[in-house]
């Protein structure tokens, strides 16, 4: 499998607070994420908020330049946002919104919405518009009179649904989902869900697919990278991820999925901070929160290693006891 | 009102006269008509020509046989100046309007677009403007260039620009940070298209409210600059013009003055009003 994206070494730093005399903070959202997708795949990225999730995410799709390093597109290097070249190879990747109604313009139609990449791109002209917008709508299961609404006048699972339509006019060969369905309801979170991995079986899509929710990456995901700050702190397929995390953060956060009838006995109960990118810990980031930290922790940085053809990074992998299941 | 939920936030006093009587707008949009098309077929309507003097029928009062709004100090017929006074008030008021509303959104637009320095550039030219009494800068203008009626509209057109550019700036990097904008961007779109097609309908409400208030102040303004003597010179007339100097008589023949400060009034709330009923018409999610 060749790779279709490819990411070295990523890191994307914001200032901020900047006072007049006062040194300037600066907040690294991504600090070096190497990341490989390979042709028809879908790799889960996971994270609490605040873990640099969508800042990769619009960096691997180009809309976002990375202060250092880069990603590269079928080898090719991501041209400069907002270029002429850039904006041609919007066709190809598409991202789709964690909040479909401020996604679309609330003043449009829902099928001139889902024309636009079309016409933007010229792919189609006339009555073929009509025909292929008439194709999508369907596809994504909206309904043929539903083509002259307006976007308020839909339900949110029906607008996310116009906004894949939207995403996949074009046929893009790669799509970035950052938290799609973390805005809709419980109930119809399945339905988006099931019609993204259908589209994705159809046609063969590669995705790279942001949540925080567990249950939902396990889903549909063939690859989970867990993020903690910016950095991953492992990455696996997902089914030995979920059944076997490696990394004590992973680990929390895999106990952390409900289970039905299950109460709070035997799970992993992080203590601590959320994670805040402006005062980064010294050494391993996660290890004010670990159960397994020691001194050497807080000094040494963990690189990301490969440990049984899984990567995590972790000084106290190899000693780190399994969770028991 | 007992019989009706009352909404939590209390709608303007125009909205609710809209919902309870949309004849009012029918009235606005029949009198914006008869204005427009009196300024179109002034040559045909005039019972007299603008300058025909009878010193015979001096400050003759309403209802004269032949001069129905009577006629001014030189015998000339109110009705006829106030006819050709339209047209010359309406080009004034309606060019100077698009002009203004244009020109700023054009500017504000370019700001969110461009942002570092032609930002800059832009806000900077906008708290000039802000900042300069309009009034000076015109008769400063107009006594420089002398007086004409391509002037006088392209300087009128410089009023209140800074406001539609302040807005269109605003609302348009509201709009490109999150939501619809963003997204068309990313499914890339030219900035040509995301300006015209989605940021400029989503923003238009605003600009159109904008605009009614910036129509009946340009129609003062022309009035306050021709009744100094700077703006339209007699013997042509203007709204303005002939309340400046109706002004004179208002005790012995008020009809002068008073003929033409009703159609002020009544043309700018005519358009106060339409604008009004526009702005709620042209938003899908109110219909």
């Amino acid at each position: 499998m060749s790779p279709l994206l490819e990411a070295r070494g990523l890191v994307q730093q914001y200032t901020s607070g900047k006072s007049l005399f006062g040194k300037p903070d600066i907040v690294r959202a991504v600090d070096g994420i190497d990341l490989t997708v390979t042709r028809g795949e879908v790799l889960g990225i996971v994270g609490e908020s605040g873990s640099g999730k969508s800042t990769l995410g619009r960096m691997l799709l180009g809309l976002e330049t990375p202060f250092s390093g880069e990603v590269l597109y079928h080898g090719q290097p991501m041209p400069a946002p907002r270029t002429e070249q850039w904006r041609r190879l919007r066709a190809q990747m598409q991202l789709i919104f964690q909040d479909p109604l401020a996604a679309l313009d609330r003043r449009m139609t829902i099928a001139a919405q889902i024309a636009e990449p079309l016409e933007i791109h010229g792919l189609a002209k006339g009555a073929e518009v009509t025909d292929r917008v008439a194709a999508l709508m369907a596809r994504v299961g909206l309904r043929r009179d539903q083509a002259d609404r307006y976007p308020h006048e839909l339900s949110g699972g029906q607008r996310q649904r116009v906004v894949i339509a939207r995403a996949l006019a074009t046929n893009p060969g790669f799509l970035v989902c950052d938290e799609p369905v973390s805005a809709l309801d419980v109930s119809i979170q399945a339905q988006v869900v099931n019609l993204l991995r259908d589209l994705q079986e159809q046609d063969g899509l590669t995705m790279v697919f942001i949540s925080h929710d567990l249950k939902v990456v396990r889903n549909i995901c063939d690859r989970v990278a867990v993020m903690y700050l910016g950095r991953v702190v492992e990455e696996a397929p997902s089914d030995s991820i979920f059944a076997e995390p490696r990394h004590p953060y992973t680990q929390a956060l895999v106990s952390s999925i409900p289970l039905a009838g299950q109460g709070l006995e035997g799970r992993i109960i992080l203590r601590g901070e959320p994670p805040n990118p402006a005062a980064r810990p010294s050494g391993c980031a996660f290890h004010p929160r670990c159960r397994f930290a020691d001194a050497s922790c807080t000094v040494q940085v963990p690189p990301l290693e490969n440990h049984g053809g899984r990567l995590a990074a972790c000084l106290k992998l190899p000693r780190a006891p399994r969770l028991a299941a | 009102m007992a019989d009706t939920a009352v909404p939590a936030p209390a709608p303007s006093l125009l909205t609710r006269t809209r919902l309870r009587m949309p004849w009012l707008v029918v009235l606005a949009v029949a009198w914006i008509v008869l204005m427009v098309l009196t300024a179109i077929f002034a040559d045909w309507l005039r019972p007299h020509d603008i300058t025909r003097m009878n010193l015979s029928v001096r400050l003759a009062p309403l209802g004269t046989p032949g001069h129905w709004l009577g006629t001014d100090e030189l015998g000339r017929d109110v009705l006829s100046r106030l006819i050709q006074s339209i047209r010359v008030s309406l080009v004034i008021a309606f060019g100077s309007t698009i002009l203004s509303a244009a020109f700023g959104t054009t500017l504000g637009f370019l700001a969110a677009q461009f942002r570092g320095w032609v930002e800059h550039l832009v806000m900077a030219l906008a708290d000039f403007q802000a900042a300069l009494p309009f009034m000076i800068m015109s008769l400063a203008v107009l006594a420089f260039f002398g007086s004409s009626m391509v002037l006088l509209v392209c300087l009128m057109g410089f009023y209140g620009w800074e406001r539609y550019a302040r807005i269109a700036r605003g609302l348009a990097i509201s709009a490109s940070a999150q939501g619809y904008a963003a997204a068309v961007v990313q499914l890339g779109a030219k900035p040509s298209r995301v300006y015209l097609r989605h940021i400029l309908p989503n923003v238009a409400s605003t600009l159109i409210v904008s605009t009614t208030l910036t129509f009946p102040e340009i129609i003062l303004m022309e009035s306050g600059l021709s009744f100094l003597g700077l703006g339209v010179q007699p013997p042509e007339s203007s709204l303005g013009n002939m309340v400046g100097f109706g002004r004179e008589y208002l005790t012995r023949a008020p009809w002068i003055m008073l003929a033409p400060s009703a159609v002020i009034v009544m043309t700018t709330l005519s358009i106060s009003l339409l604008g009004d009923w526009l702005r709620d018409r042209l938003d899908p999610t109110i219909r």
